[in-house]
């Protein structure tokens, strides 16, 4: 009964985990790299969804809606950029603002705050239609997309230029003393990290049959959990933080956050209590070392 | 080379904490030069190198090098003229990145950089040989995260990086005040082997007034904001620390100045 019950969480959470890797990986760029507490994404991830949905139900190509979903995540996450780094307004209110700002762009987009996408013909309806039990397609997908992204992410952060965004987290002034324009990475950097969040989003919309201007709310703290689950589990400490490892940490830890999530929910957790259990959960995690007087696991983060 | 002139910097300015920093500064520094500067807590010697970086931009004065007024121009345009060390063995380098993609960072110091290798074979074997030649044992440690080297090795490799793409200026900025005398020593004695090797413009600011007196070409002293007074040649080399306290005791009143 209780192997059973285990057995069948694994699926889904393969299936969903999978697919808000993305999330996670976008996170990982702008919390880990960049050492940027960017809030945007609860904004960013429905946007994506908005964007395909709306773009779907007009007849728009799927494939073109997708990308017209990166491209709008990636304008966003600029924008939070720009604010920071030209206006000089704090890292974390420039994510909170806009956030907030889009989700008013989310209901204009839409034109109302949900549009279900069972009856149309999204990208992932060739999957959905195919003659077997639909996670086997599913899981598949997800697994390549998620695994592409990573490895295009590793590839970046290793050529000149993704060294010095790394740089630009690591140690803004140093990497300015030898001619780097850090204001311009930390903008590009969060233009791609939500362009990632909003394809997750789009793809998850997709792959739920709906978009709801409220499927954003707390993804930064779902994201903040897989990543420090993920970095648990596959081993990041000082000194062995490569990219490969906290890009890989963030898929894992995004399976894992779904599975524990899947058997909370069967051991009878209200899903309404799901956000907070979220949230003790990070709480715990960034918690635990600093009572135990240890520096390690703090995050370092600019401008917050 | 490089030439200062009437260097103004006022910090809070029209408030009561202001603190006039630098108060008509002209300084020249001649091709292959290597001035120390002295000075008090407050002369403006860290001012003086953060105007000269870009850092700050002076309120009045026009800063020049190799004739281009660069007075305006901010510090990361600047960087292809400047290598620059500061006092922290933290801040000159990247410690979550390993030690060949902070060298092959420094590689590009002032140019583009774009979706080419970070770090390619040949300039790996390039780095391997010039750490071997720094003999503190990196050369076999290039993959390593620089978190896990000591603060000397740190200074070393930031030496290192500051002088790798021959900087037309290096700024040392108390290099090696933070770290224990024996490894300040090795810093310092690779510091002087890399200038004098490359024949490098320097400026290097000092708590260490045996230091100052010991390397380089010219010796400046900063009091107030200002040039107090300056030496150079047989003279400097003639130069003692207990000379330098009877003449300016009074304006240095640091103990740390004495040792």
């Amino acid at each position: 009964m209780i192997l059973s019950n285990f057995l069948r969480t694994i699926p889904v959470s393969l299936e969903q985990g999978l697919a808000y890797a993305l999330v996670a990986l976008g996170i990982v760029i702008t919390f880990r790299v960049l050492s940027f507490p960017d809030l945007t994404v609860d904004g960013s991830f429905p946007l994506g969804a908005a964007v395909t949905a709306r773009l779907v139900t007009l007849n728009v190509d799927p494939l073109l809606s997708i990308l017209a979903a990166v491209l709008a995540g990636f304008l966003a996450g600029c924008t939070t950029g720009l604010l920071y780094t030209r206006l000089k307004i704090n890292s974390l209110l420039s994510g909170i603002l806009m956030m907030t700002i889009l989700y008013s762009v989310n209901l204009r987009i839409m034109g109302r705050s949900n549009i279900q996408l069972l009856t149309v013909d999204t990208f992932l309806t060739p999957l959905e239609n195919m003659d077997m039990n639909r996670f086997i397609p599913m899981i598949i997908f997800f697994f390549i997309v998620a695994f592409a992204f990573k490895f295009m992410t590793d590839l970046y952060l290793h050529t000149q230029m993704g060294l010095a965004m790394r740089a630009t987290g690591d140690n803004e002034q140093m990497i300015r003393t030898l001619g780097v324009n850090t204001d311009n990475m930390t903008v590009l950097g969060l233009g791609i990290s939500n362009a990632f969040v909003a394809l997750s989003g789009s793809l998850v919309a997709q792959d739920q049959g709906f978009a709801d201007v409220g499927m954003g709310i707390g993804m930064i703290v779902i994201g903040l959990a897989s990543i420090i689950i993920g970095e648990s589990m596959v081993g990041v400490r000082s000194g062995k933080k490569t990219v490969m490892r906290l890009t890989l940490a963030a898929i894992v830890g995004s399976i894992i956050y779904k599975w524990i999530i899947a058997m909370g929910l069967r051991a009878g957790l209200a899903p309404t209590d799901l956000k907070m259990a979220t949230g003790v959960m990070v709480i715990v995690a960034l918690g635990v070392p600093a009572l135990k007087g240890s520096k390690e696991g703090k995050l370092h983060l600019r401008g917050a | 080379m490089v030439r200062l002139e009437g260097i103004r910097k006022i910090f809070k300015k029209g408030t009561v904490d202001e603190k006039v920093a630098l108060n008509g500064l002209d300084l020249h520094i001649r091709n292959g030069d290597f001035i120390t500067v002295i000075g008090s807590n407050g002369a403006g010697k860290s001012t003086m190198l953060n105007i000269i970086s870009g850092t700050y931009s002076p309120d009045e004065g026009e800063i020049h090098i190799d004739g281009d007024r660069v007075t305006q121009l901010p510090e990361h345009r600047r960087a292809k003229y400047l290598g620059r060390i500061f006092q922290d063995p933290l801040m000159g380098t990247a410690g979550s990145m390993s030690i060949e993609e902070n060298l092959a960072m420094a590689d590009l110091r002032g140019r583009r950089r774009g979706l080419g290798w970070g770090v390619n074979k040949e300039r790996r074997d390039y780095y391997h040989k010039i750490l071997k030649d720094l003999d503190l044992g990196l050369e076999n440690r290039l993959k390593d995260s620089v978190s896990l080297l000591s603060g000397g090795q740190r200074q070393s490799l930031t030496l290192l990086m500051a002088t790798l793409s021959m900087p037309k200026l290096l700024l040392l900025d108390e290099h090696t005040a933070a770290l224990d005398p024996k490894t300040a020593d090795l810093v310092m004695g690779l510091t002087q082997r890399i200038v004098h090797e490359n024949n490098l413009t320097t400026v290097m600011v000092t708590h260490n007034m045996t230091q100052a007196i010991k390397y380089g070409n010219v010796m400046i002293m900063l009091h107030e904001g200002r040039l107090k007074f300056d030496v150079e040649g047989q003279a400097k080399q003639a130069l003692t620390v207990e000379e330098v306290v009877k003449r300016f005791g009074a304006d240095l009143k640091d103990e740390a100045l004495l040792c």
